[in-house]
């Protein structure tokens, strides 16, 4: 018996959106208020899908208590309370639009994902991430 | 064409199972091992699959639908400690997967002679977890 699991997880950053080889006028066209220079915030929702078979033994499918360990030491811990242009080194160069997050998020969860939650544990098959009530990216990792 | 109906209800619970040391039951289940229960708002999202009946304009009545979830699951599991009320729950760790799939196999066979089919059946324990179940 497979079941998908879902887990939401909060965060709060600031950001600009700008690209330095575009013209200001350019970059505003693009990201509009969001090209704003002295940055803004959001209150994230990340929203984690893991899918397997139920462990008859223990009656779950995943170790909520390992996710949420690795979930907020390489998402929490890298993004909250944060400026992301400046303090977090992948957005250095690259826009930390809600798409390009969700990126983020799959390549570190994946890099660390058999370490974490161990030989047996379920696959990664979404990734959301949800910028206001009105704005969220859907990842699939399942084609 | 897919249609869904939500329903909630309330129930306690204790995730651990007896063959296991304190400390391993502490390492799997966490807070919810405590042996004196605790409980949870369960949200319960009952998807059915089926084609629309010109004659009615719907795929299955939903008042009906509401009728079989209340019978099957909120009924006899609302405000109820589902361990020691709820069979299988008495043997079987009512973790939030094993919930679901013990909800999905009450509805299925209330669905097997149509018109609609049981889809997607899916729990959440709270609002920041959810299971989802769909019969395999």
């Amino acid at each position: 018996m497979t079941v998908r699991i879902t887990r939401n997880y909060r965060f709060v950053a600031s950001h600009r959106l700008h690209l330095d080889h575009l013209s200001e006028e350019a970059n505003q066209k693009l990201f509009g208020k969001c090209n704003n220079p002295y940055g803004h915030g959001h209150n994230y929702v990340v929203s984690i899908t893991v899918h397997g078979p139920i462990d008859e033994r223990t009656g779950l499918a995943v170790s909520v208590a390992d996710l949420d360990t690795l979930v907020r030491r390489e998402v929490i811990d890298r993004y909250d309370h944060r400026y992301l242009n400046f303090d977090v080194a992948e957005f250095a160069s690259v826009p930390s639009t809600t798409e390009n997050m969700a990126f983020a998020i799959r390549d570190h969860l994946q890099a660390n994902w058999q370490t974490a939650l161990g030989p047996n544990a379920p696959r990664l098959v979404d990734i959301k991430v949800q910028e206001t009530k009105r704005n969220s990216v859907a990842l699939s990792l399942i084609s | 064409m897919l249609i869904t109906r939500r329903v909630e209800f309330s129930s306690s619970h204790i995730c651990r199972n007896p063959l296991l040391s304190d400390e391993e039951n502490q390492r799997l289940y966490g807070p919810a091992a405590n042996a004196n229960g605790h409980g949870h708002n369960y949200v319960l999202e009952v998807t059915l699959a089926g084609e629309v009946d010109p004659a009615t304009g719907m795929i299955y009545d939903l008042k009906d639908l509401k009728d079989v979830m209340m019978e099957e699951v909120v009924d006899p599991m609302d405000h109820r400690h589902l361990n020691y009320e709820v069979p299988p729950f008495d043997k079987v760790i009512p973790t939030t997967e094993n919930l679901a799939v013990e909800i999905w196999n009450r509805l299925d066979k209330r669905f097997e002679h149509g018109p609609a089919r049981l889809h997607t059946v899916r729990l959440f324990e709270t609002e920041d977890t959810c299971v989802e179940y769909q019969g395999a």
